[in-house]
């Protein structure tokens, strides 16, 4: 604790150093203007690292420019030349060991950081976490609210301060779920349920990408993300259950089918979608897809999403089918729209 | 099947493309114009396509390689165009994902790879006092299979599509489900053929090596170029073969419907990500190490000093080419492998810094109290250090695990490994070529016009791909054809484009500087630049031969200690008297099987069994002739050897 | 650079030249061999991770036939010791041995190849194909590339057959003789693992 306290007072007078001098009123380098605690300590981890790597790397460029020009063959006044000499086990043994201090620092800082910051382990928190079902198509994103039981398709809403539990697949090509200002990727992969943890320390609109390449328009995979306010976001909730149809199992095939899309609200989603998108590649239930690490296997994801089917099927129970796939404008996402339609031709 | 119309089979509908189609078609049509009207096909086959001596070899690496580089360089700079600014139509999406594709399939496997063996070849038999490579035969079919690989890959461009699922073609987008097209086939036979080239050119330039130094040169005594050419070889023989399985796999995927990387039928795409990387990683350190050879090379010959901690050096070689085997998942922390796979990964992936780093000392250490002079290769090493410094230390930064969730697929990426690769790789082989290129043809290249041409490339690089490490931390992804104007990353994206352009500039500055140099040729001696290893104690260019006798090696830098001795006024030792010199014979095998296996590939590609049996069936046949083939070699005279040796002015 | 020969002039150059390029190429085809173990490590991993995903068709046990493979192993096992008979003979100098040994090899080695053949027509006749799930992807694949390895082995063994009765034995038909074995040698290896792997671990 001692030293994640030291690192992050040296990480904030950077922080200071480097978005004033190199970045000067830049709010648009997302990575470095970080609104929530996940983001916060990866950019902690990036100017840590940052600084130790300019620690040799500084010299060595001032060396290198000194040296040219200092032993440079000149008419008079050459430099003292050694032309034999080749060798000095007291100045290899300093750079040998220069560089193995500073990678054994960072080393110990790396290890530190990547069990802390594990994607999958949730984060402490006084409130009770939400979860977020995230489901990559071909080109858009599905995401599924099992405790509310909405589903949204390429935007985002969950109150700030609240931690967010991502339960991740892909029912096309891998994809990658990256909110930068939030906090660092992961892959959306076919047939296992991914697990990302991220929190927004402040309400605000924050910038979504799929920012792994899975085909023809998958630059149109943007989304935004926004966090609200607790009332805010129950209200939302509210609204989407009352104006918007539900989706149906045809629904959800014919959203699927390769394209872009708009941004769309459902009021309702077939209990169970998430778990049959994961395993639905899975035809005897040992696939081979043992990749996914102990915490975000898909035999974890079953339970977990069978408890929120049901919750989901709680809230479905006005249960009007409209087999629903009216399109809807937000007013804040006409320019996406409208991008949508044009690569859509 | 796959084929329903001619519109199918020939690529339509991009006046780019009708374009370049004009431009190939017309610029065929002049040379085989050239070639008749000055009767010089007979000439090219006998003195070129079917020569196995291994300078001729190289140099037609060189030449395909450039070519490829102009292609290469050509799909770059229509992305910059099209990230030029924001919302721009120039390039659609499925255009752009088939030229980011293209791009970097052919600036790895295609220009770095053939450069890197052309160097391989033009310099590695000179410098360890050799006749030839161990295989001179297997050499001249190793480039035919690239040649023809890379051909296959490029008429991919005209006919049936490009391909268009990224240049590691990860799977299940590059399965048939997603790709159906023919483009993906291109990329696979493409790939392996010339992959199987790669993999017998590593075994023959080990056996070179290891059985072929002229007597006396210990290992330990063997020049850096020659260390890193081995340390590089024996990682391509570890490497490649992977490789062949991977897109042979994903081949038996698409051709046969089987499950490897499939979605269903249990396959698994992973596999595939993992495998492609356990090739792809050690592939970079494959192209990088031969550049640190050449650095190693050019710093201690400008600086006029022995090469600083030569064992150190050799040490980092070996380490860097067995680490190389064991940092392969770094490619994809993000793939929720777990805290203690991913901290495993980030460790070694930081501990190959290490030795890189102390090269890095090495090389200024043999500048301190040097006496150092800055023509072109010297020039070119000097804007390598400083660039690969600050890329190696954005490599190690993406190596933090958790950071890269915030790095990874960003253009922090692109500029961190574009970085390495220009900077490393490009800089590197470009030292070498104006290095040696005195060697091989006898005449240097214009250094004027050469200056002109590192300052537009260095200044360009830094002006196109500094921006994008911002642009990375900005949110931008790689891969995305268009940005809207409320992105914020159309300035950055500005000037990255023109530093781009400025590279092409640079390029062609290096074209121009050939064809001056050539037609206004100044020969030089066989030692230009003062050199310190066996190569510069031969002609330049080297006769058929390389060496009349074969050199008795005593010291590390022999040829400058010769000089020494020299100048000291020791006695020379008397040189062996001369012998007949076996050589091999030309064979016009290796582009006859290299043509057969083109055709088994475009047959496979299009699934027509009509080309692609009769193709393996020739492929066969040629390997049998060759086998039954016992009239391989013959002798050069003593007589010819000592006209060729006072034709160049040599006493023998 | 007229590349005529004086082959028959300079024999007595030619011999010293032959030796030390035969001794290169053998340590080529150790290094080549290096290469290969990478390619069939690389199948067996492939393998190991998808056997067990059978995608809802026949699993190992059910598709294996213990005898046949047994037999199969029976064979290439003794043709490895045959083709080590067939170095022996060159070695005594004898041509008709070499040539005979050989020629018993190559025997066992199409015995093997068709015993393989009429597995695999027998898998598929029962519906196991290389699409039906990943763990037969793996498997013919694995298998397959092993027998493709013998084929290659057998036609090449029939060339050196042919040779040999041209060219006697001499240091370039020795080599190559060593370069088969060696070869087949290996291949045997292989299939050892094949059968550990792929067979025993399988039906168990």
């Amino acid at each position: 604790m001692k030293w994640t306290g030291m690192y992050r007072r040296i990480a904030a007078l950077m922080t200071m150093v480097l978005t004033a001098v190199l970045l000067a009123g830049c709010s648009d380098v997302v990575v470095l203007n970080p609104k929530g605690s996940i983001g916060q300590q990866q950019m902690d981890l990036i100017l840590i690292s940052t600084v130790l790597c300019l620690v040799v790397v500084v010299p060595v460029l001032v060396l290198t420019f000194w040296i040219a020009w200092r032993y440079r063959k000149r008419e008079k006044d050459q430099a003292a030349y050694q032309p034999n000499w080749d060798h000095s086990t007291k100045l290899e043994t300093i750079w040998w060991g220069i560089p193995i201090i500073i990678i054994a620092i960072l080393a110990v800082i790396t290890v530190q950081y990547t069990y802390k910051l594990e994607p999958s382990k949730p984060i402490e928190s006084e409130a009770k976490p939400i979860t977020i079902q995230v489901t990559s198509l071909d080109w858009k994103w599905l995401f599924f609210y099992p405790e509310q039981g909405i589903a949204t398709v390429n935007y985002l809403k969950f109150p700030s301060n609240v931690p967010v539990q991502f339960e991740l697949t892909s029912d096309a090509p891998m994809n990658s779920f990256w909110i930068p200002q939030l906090g660092g990727q992961i892959y959306t992969m076919s047939g296992m349920a991914m697990k990302l943890h991220l929190i927004a320390d402040e309400p605000g609109e924050y910038k979504g990408a799929g920012a792994n390449f899975s085909g023809k328009d998958f630059g149109q995979m943007n989304f935004v993300a926004t966090a609200t306010s607790q009332a805010d976001f129950d209200q939302w909730v509210r609204e989407v259950k009352q104006s918007y149809p539900s989706l149906t199992k045809e629904g959800y095939t014919e959203l699927a089918k390769p394209g872009t899309s708009l941004v769309r609200s459902f009021s309702s989603f077939p209990q169970g979608l998430f778990n049959e998108i994961v395993t639905k590649y899975q035809v005897d239930g040992q696939s081979g897809h043992h990749h996914g690490g102990a915490e975000a296997s898909s035999g974890d994801a079953k339970a977990k999403d069978g408890a929120a089917g049901s919750d989901a099927d709680g809230h479905d129970m006005s249960g009007h089918d409209m087999s629903g796939m009216t399109d809807h404008d937000m007013s804040a996402m006409t320019d996406q729209d409208m991008t949508s339609h044009n690569h859509n031709g | 099947m796959k084929i329903n119309s001619l519109s199918d089979f020939f690529v339509t509908g991009d006046p780019l493309i009708y374009g370049a189609d004009v431009a190939i078609g017309l610029t065929m049509v002049a040379v085989v114009l050239v070639l008749t009207l000055f009767k010089r096909w007979g000439w090219l086959w006998r003195e070129w396509l079917t020569t196995v001596d291994h300078k001729r070899i190289g140099i037609m690496y060189v030449i395909a390689s450039l070519l490829m580089l102009f292609r290469g360089g050509m799909d770059a700079l229509l992305m910059r165009t099209q990230l030029a600014m924001p919302d721009m139509e120039f390039l659609k999406p499925d255009h752009y994902n088939s030229i980011f594709t293209t791009h970097g399939v052919i600036m790895i496997l295609f220009m770095a790879m053939p450069l890197m063996f052309g160097l391989f070849n033009l310099v590695v038999p000179l410098q360890i006092g050799a006749r030839d490579v161990a295989f001179p035969f297997l050499n001249s079919l190793s480039f035919w299979l690239f040649f023809m690989g890379a051909m296959l890959f490029n008429l991919s461009f005209v006919i049936g599509g490009s391909p268009d699922a990224g240049w590691l073609s990860y799977p299940p987008l590059s399965e048939r489900m997603f790709s159906p097209g023919v483009g993906q086939d291109f990329y696979i036979w493409g790939i392996q053929i010339s992959g199987i080239g790669s993999l017998m050119t590593g075994i023959n330039f080990i056996v070179t090596i290891l059985k072929m130094r002229a007597p006396g040169m210990k290992l330990m005594k063997m020049p850096m170029f020659s260390w890193s050419v081995l340390s590089s070889c024996l990682t391509i023989i570890l490497a490649f073969p992977i490789l062949t399985v991977t897109l042979a796999l994903l081949f038996i995927d698409r051709y046969f419907g089987a499950h490897f990387f499939t979605l269903d039928g249990g396959g698994n795409p992973m596999m595939y990500i993992n495998l492609i990387w356990m090739w792809g990683h050690p592939e970079v350190y494959i192209v990088i190490l031969p550049a640190f050879g050449i650095f190693s090379e050019v710093v201690a010959t400008f600086s006029r000093k022995k090469l600083f901690g030569y064992k150190s050096m050799v040490f980092a070689l070996m380490s860097i080419s067995l680490f190389s085997f064991f940092t392969w998942a770094h490619h994809f922390f993000t793939m929720g492998s777990g805290a203690d796979v991913n901290a495993f990964f980030a460790l070694t992936t930081m501990l190959i810094a290490i030795p890189t780093g102390v090269k890095v000392f090495n090389w200024l250490f043999t500048m301190f109290r040097g006496k150092i002079t800055f023509e072109s290769p010297m020039l070119w090493t000097m804007g390598f250090i400083p660039c690969f410094v600050v890329g190696g230390m954005t490599g190690v930064l993406l190596s933090v695990a958790p950071a890269d969730f915030q790095f990874h697929n960003s253009y922090f990426l692109i500029a961190h490994f574009h970085q390495v690769l220009i900077g490393g790789v490009a800089f590197g082989y470009f030292s070498g070529l104006y290095y040696w290129w005195p060697k091989v043809f006898g005449f240097k290249l214009n250094e004027k016009i050469g200056k002109y041409a590192f300052w537009f490339w260095n200044i360009g690089f830094y002006v196109c791909f500094m921006p994008q490490y911002v642009l990375g931390l900005m949110g931008m992804t790689r891969r995305v054809s268009t940005y809207g104007w409320d992105s914020g990353w159309w300035e950055w994206n500005f000037v990255s484009t023109i530093g781009g352009f400025l590279m092409g500039i640079g390029f062609l500055f290096q074209v121009w500087q050939i064809l001056h140099s050539i037609k206004f040729m100044e020969r030089v001696s066989g030692d230009p630049w003062n050199g310190r290893t066996l190569e510069w104690s031969i002609p330049s260019p080297a006769p058929a031969y390389n060496f009349a006798t074969i050199p008795q090696v005593q010291e590390r830098d022999d040829w400058w200690a010769t000089k020494e001795r020299k100048a000291q006024g020791v006695p020379e030792q008397p040189r062996a008297p001369l012998e007949p010199i076996h050589m091999p014979k030309n064979s016009g095998i290796p582009i006859i099987m290299s043509a057969f296996w083109f055709m088994a590939g475009f047959g496979l590609v299009f699934d027509w069994l009509w080309i692609a049996i009769p193709g393996l069936i020739g492929v066969a046949g040629s390997m049998l002739a060759h086998s039954f083939n016992y009239n391989t070699d013959y002798y050069i005279p003593v007589d010819e050897i000592e006209s060729t040796e006072a034709a160049a002015g040599r006493v023998v | 650079m007229a590349h005529g020969g004086n082959h028959a002039a300079s024999q007595a150059h030619g011999h010293d030249g032959h030796h030390d390029q035969e001794a290169l190429r053998m340590m080529g085809f150790w290094i080549f061999l290096i290469t290969d173990c990478i390619l069939f490590g690389t199948l067996f991993a492939t393998y190991v991770v998808l056997h067990g995903s059978t995608a809802g068709g026949p699993t190992a046990s059910e598709l294996f036939e213990m005898p046949g493979v047994i037999a199969e192993t029976f064979i290439l096992l003794t043709s490895s010791f045959t083709s080590g008979l067939a170095v022996l003979a060159m070695n005594k100098g004898s041509k008709r041995g070499l040539i005979g040994w050989l020629a018993v090899t190559a025997i066992l080695g199409a015995s093997f190849i068709g015993l393989e053949v009429s597995e695999f027509v027998k898998m598929v006749h029962e519906g196991a194909t290389i699409s039906t799930s990943a763990f037969l992807s793996g498997f013919f694949t694995l298998v397959g590339t092993h027998g493709v390895h013998v084929s290659v082995g057998l036609v090449w063994m029939v060339a050196i057959m042919l040779q040999l009765s041209r060219h006697g034995i001499n240091s370039v038909t020795k080599r190559k003789v060593n370069v088969i074995s060696l070869y087949w040698h290996f291949l045997d290896v292989v299939w050892i693992f094949v059968f550990t792997i792929v067979y025993m671990m399988g039906v168990k």
